[in-house]
């Protein structure tokens, strides 16, 4: 750790800082005490949130940001981490793990079928496999409890028997039976299902004997009756595999989220759950020229998307600027203020309204401006395109104009003075002075700009939903004319169709960002070179 | 040293607040912290309401014991639930929601959500664990709930033969019930009398000829709109024997396609006309065919009962009609069931299974769903209620679902419904030249869509 270079300090910033030193209870210690005891109550807070609900992860993290949060604001020697640890916090929750979860799905085969944990696709095929013997009349039964042990107990032949999913029925001592029913049982208690135990209850399958295609009993809700159940399959929790019970074919864990037989078959009826896959996904899009060559295209339209954006949208904003910079101009306030108008609608409803009016059939551009014309806006690829760039230019430019303004004010004055004085001609001044300077400051803004609208997936999404679509569309994987990477990414999830491929579709993002990251990265490269012609 | 204890302090004292604010969890079903007011009023309630904690007695009947609860009074409500359904139907459920809390101190939590997002949101938080205990849905769904393991079998035996079989079976799967039908539904021909009193027309082009002397802006609408509408156009689509699944031995669907060949080239083809008469049109959707139906600017329109309840509310005289025939066979619709599903992973499905399997099966719930929905009844007591037998809307549908198709619930539908409906909007607009080629293209995609998925 360097040191940071020492300022000459002032007499009264010298006492504050006795006073830090000191430990005294100045105004600001006071305040920084009530901040970070809140601070520390929410994380606690927290704390005792995540280990009621049991999530390992989050109570460590939890309890490490806490530690050193009070240790950066308590300890004398952390003062860069002062200034630094909010940002650095707020960053690893909402950059930095979203990257590395995003990173993390795109390796597995999360998505339709592969949705939840193997537990819980297990409980799901048995039962689902679990059909009532149609020949076998129910048993009258009672649910005993000792302890936190569920029991069914029933009366076979006038014998109390009672059995787990473990242990099939089996006598039972210490019965009382009333009218064919037991009424009492020594040591157990004869309990109703309810909505406590009824999770457990439900797991409780007593089979009926040792041979399992007896089938075996669980009771209903009234927990006075039980029908007998027939499994189709049985799972064998040493070896991890099903067994069908007609054919006696095994299935197992084929490592890619599903049982399997030997020959990689999917089982029959089979619930998958979310399993790693290695880097699959990333291969589907690189050697799949189904994928690949569309996306190719999509990403050609992308880059002139984002770029015609950020150009019109900036040429726009720039000229208005530039004439309503003018003192000469009257009622300059409230023309600025109509201009941004637009900007202070949300984009996606702008978008919806423009979809609306762009309607081939009812839309008032056709109806008002084309007296009826049939033009078909965002039904022709060039056409929907064009929607796209200027619907983009009425929502961007207000922003455009308003960087544009301010930085155009602290321009110094002094600088166009002299030029004029030189003799420069308007244009002269403007190229060589305005400009550069104008471009020094706008130039991170531009770049920012571009990254935005190369994942402006609201505009897309509610203006075209990315159509027209190539031929009859029938192909659902297949890009539409105006569809950008994102929403591209969105069509290939498959979120609308129900069958979403989330692992996918992330591998897609990842993809993007590191795009996005090298564009932005050369980009700022770039503006460095302009500060230093400047 | 001293700062630190005051730290320790101040930090203890706030968790301690914000636990007490947000101790809302589900360990305790009453809670030990009853203050003093509350425990004042539990037992004033308690004296004149004869024991709220009703005992456990008569389970023979099947039922566990029903008691009566006070639900405005929060001591009272012994565990809840929570139900996901639409703005159609959230209404129609308060009384049966009310009753149950009333009978079994469980409070039905009913969350509205818009009916498109219930499937994908369903999927995605009962996959990560959450999500409702119950949902409300179409019957269509239960392929994807089914082989993602989202839903919980229901055993459906007690009530069975209450049920019409027909929407029982929608929602089982082999031999298995995994939701609680509550309502049947089709589409049908719907007739303005203002502007037409009489149909003469056997046949779908006479049926537009008709439509077009009446001199309106439009003749007969099917709704379409940019996504297609492949539900709505099926009636034609059967009508030339393009059926959109073979069917196996006991009538259930399996995953080869039927529409296809020639049946399907013929349909395409008429499509295609279809679009240039305007009867559909990507543009015209079902809020444009709402319009112009109660404007009255079209005679006849293809729809559900889910329009024709507000128009018959709102004072239109209509008359509801079966489909005719485009290509000679009968023109069969799609009949669509309604129900509610058992969420897999549900927080309380004890309470849950009772409220779907002993409430919302009952006459009544489903009746009160009927006079807000207009679909029929699932329950055969409700159905045969005078309040829909002497309904000549109801009557009309029920014609006109003649011999009505179950709506596939095959996980393989799912990868039909998108590129069907987009084909035929490419067809109707007129965007491809060659219908037939265009419809063998769509066939051929969809069965590779449907492999890839079943691997």
């Amino acid at each position: 750790m360097s040191e940071l270079p020492l300022k000459p300090r002032t007499q009264k910033s010298r006492k504050a800082a006795t006073m830090a030193v000191a430990g005294g209870w100045g105004p600001g210690f006071i305040v920084k005490l009530i901040l970070m005891a809140l601070i520390d109550a929410i994380g606690i807070f927290g704390v005792i949130q995540a280990w009621r609900a049991g999530s390992t992860t989050i109570l460590v993290v939890a309890i490490i940001l806490l530690l050193v949060v009070n240790y950066v604001y308590f300890a004398r020697r952390a003062i860069p981490g002062k200034y630094l640890v909010p940002g650095m916090v707020f960053l690893l929750i909402f950059q930095v793990y979203v990257m590395l979860y995003t990173a993390y799905v795109s390796i597995t085969n999360y998505g339709d079928q592969h949705m939840g944990s193997k537990d819980a696709a297990i409980t799901a095929i048995q039962s689902q496999h679990t059909a009532v013997a149609p020949d076998k009349d129910p048993y009258a039964i009672v649910v005993l409890q000792k302890g936190t042990d569920y029991y069914l107990a029933t009366v076979v032949d006038g014998e109390a028997e009672y059995g787990t999913s473990d242990q099939p029925l089996e006598a039972l001592d210490g019965a009382t039976i009333t009218d064919g029913k037991i009424t009492a049982v020594d040591g157990y208690d004869i309990v109703k299902p309810d909505r406590d135990n009824w999770d457990t209850l439900q797991t409780l399958a007593v089979p009926l004997s040792d041979d399992a295609s007896q089938g075996f009993l669980m009771t209903e809700r009234n927990g006075t009756q039980a029908k007998v159940y027939l499994p189709t399959v049985r799972y064998d929790k040493a070896a991890d595999t099903f067994t069908d019970t007609e054919t006696g074919l095994v299935y197992h864990d084929g490592g890619k989220g599903q049982f399997v037989d030997d020959a990689g078959k999917k089982m029959p009826g089979s619930v998958g759950w979310r399993a790693v896959i290695g880097f699959a996904n990333y291969k589907t899009i690189f050697a799949d020229t189904k994928m690949m060559v569309p996306l190719l295209k999509v990403l050609v339209w992308t880059i002139c998307f984002a770029f015609l954006s950020v150009a019109t949208t900036f040429f726009l904003g720039l000229i208005l600027a530039l004439v309503f910079n003018s003192p000469r101009i009257k009622g300059q306030k409230i023309y600025r203020t109509l201009m941004i108008l637009p900007y202070a609608f949300p984009g996606f409803m702008t978008a919806l309204l423009w979809k609306a009016m762009l309607n081939r059939d009812y839309g008032v551009i056709n109806k008002w401006i084309f007296f009826g014309a049939e033009i078909d806006w965002l039904g022709n690829p060039w056409l929907a395109r064009l929607s796209i760039i200027l619907v983009n230019l009425w929502l961007g430019y207000p922003y455009m104009f308003l960087v544009c303004t301010g930085s155009l004010q602290s321009i110094p004055s002094e600088m166009m003075e002299s030029a004029r004085v030189d003799g420069a001609p308007p244009l002269r001044q403007f190229r060589s002075i305005t400009l550069p300077l104008l471009f020094i400051a706008v130039a991170p803004l531009l770049i920012s700009s571009f990254a935005f609208n190369f994942n402006n997936f609201n505009l897309i999404f509610m203006l075209t939903g990315g159509g027209p679509l190539p031929g009859t569309g029938s192909d659902t994987k297949i890009p539409g004319a105006t569809d950008i990477l994102i929403s591209e990414v969105y069509r290939l999830a498959g979120v609308d169709l129900g069958t979403p491929d989330y692992g996918l579709a992330t591998a897609l993002s990842i993809l993007i960002f590191v795009l996005v990251g090298a564009i932005a990265a050369f980009s700022f490269r770039q503006t460095r070179k302009l500060e230093e012609m400047a | 040293m001293k700062r630190l204890v005051a730290v320790a302090v101040v930090a203890l004292g706030l968790t301690a607040g914000l636990a007490a604010c947000g101790g809302g969890d589900k360990s305790g079903s009453g809670g030990e912290s009853t203050t003093s007011a509350e425990a004042t009023e539990e037992a004033t309630v308690s004296a004149d309401d004869d024991n709220p904690a009703a005992d456990p007695a008569d389970a023979d009947d099947g039922n566990p014991a029903a008691g009566s609860y006070d639900c405005s009074d929060a001591s009272q409500i012994q565990g809840e639930i929570t139900v996901w359904v639409d703005e159609t139907r959230i209404t129609a459920l308060q009384p049966a929601a009310d009753l149950f809390c009333a009978e079994q101190g469980v409070k039905v939590n009913l969350i509205q959500k818009v009916f498109d997002d219930l499937r994908k949101d369903f999927a995605s938080q009962v996959a990560a664990g959450s999500g409702p205990d119950i949902t409300v849905g179409a019957n269509d769904w239960l392929g994807e709930f089914k082989t993602n393991g989202l839903v919980a079998p229901i055993d459906l035996s007690g009530v069975a033969d209450q049920l019409s079989p027909a929407a029982l079976g929608a929602f089982s799967s082999e031999g298995q019930a995994y939701g609680v039908p509550y309502g049947t539904e089709n589409i049908a021909l719907v007739r303005n009398n203002a502007l037409i009193s009489e149909t003469k027309a056997t046949t779908f082009d006479e049926l537009i000829e008709e439509g077009k002397a009446v001199g309106q802006k439009y003749s007969v609408i099917i709704p379409m709109g940019d996504a297609g509408d492949a539900y709505h156009m099926y009636p034609i689509q059967s009508s030339f024997g393009a059926e959109v699944f073979e069917t196996d031995a006991e009538g259930d669907y399996t995953d080869t396609l039927a529409m296809g060949g020639e049946a399907g080239h013929k349909f395409a083809e008429y499509l295609a006309k279809l679009g240039q008469e305007g009867v559909v049109k990507s543009t015209i959707t079902g809020d444009i065919l709402g319009q112009a139906f109660t404007a009255g600017e079209v005679p006849y329109v293809i729809t559900g009962p889910w329009n024709t309840s507000t128009w018959v509310a709102s004072g239109m005289d209509i008359s509801v009609l079966p489909i005719p025939s485009a290509g000679g066979e009968p023109a069969a619709p799609f009949m669509g069931v309604q129900g509610f599903y058992l969420s897999a992973k549900a927080a309380n499905a004890f309470d849950a299974e009772t409220f779907l399997v002993d409430y919302l099966t009952r006459a009544d719930v489903q009746l009160e769903l009927y006079k807000l929905g207009g679909r029929m009844p699932a329950n055969l007591e409700a159905l045969a209620d005078p309040s829909i037998t002497d309904d000549p809307v109801a009557k009309g549908f029920a014609e006109a679902a003649g011999d009505a198709q179950v709506q596939p619930s095959i996980p393989a539908m799912n990868q039909v419904w998108s590129p069907w409906g987009l084909t035929e909007v490419a067809i109707a607009d007129g965007k491809v030249t060659d219908p037939a080629a265009a419809w063998d293209e769509m066939i051929t995609n969809i069965e590779t869509a449907i492999a890839e998925n079943a691997g």
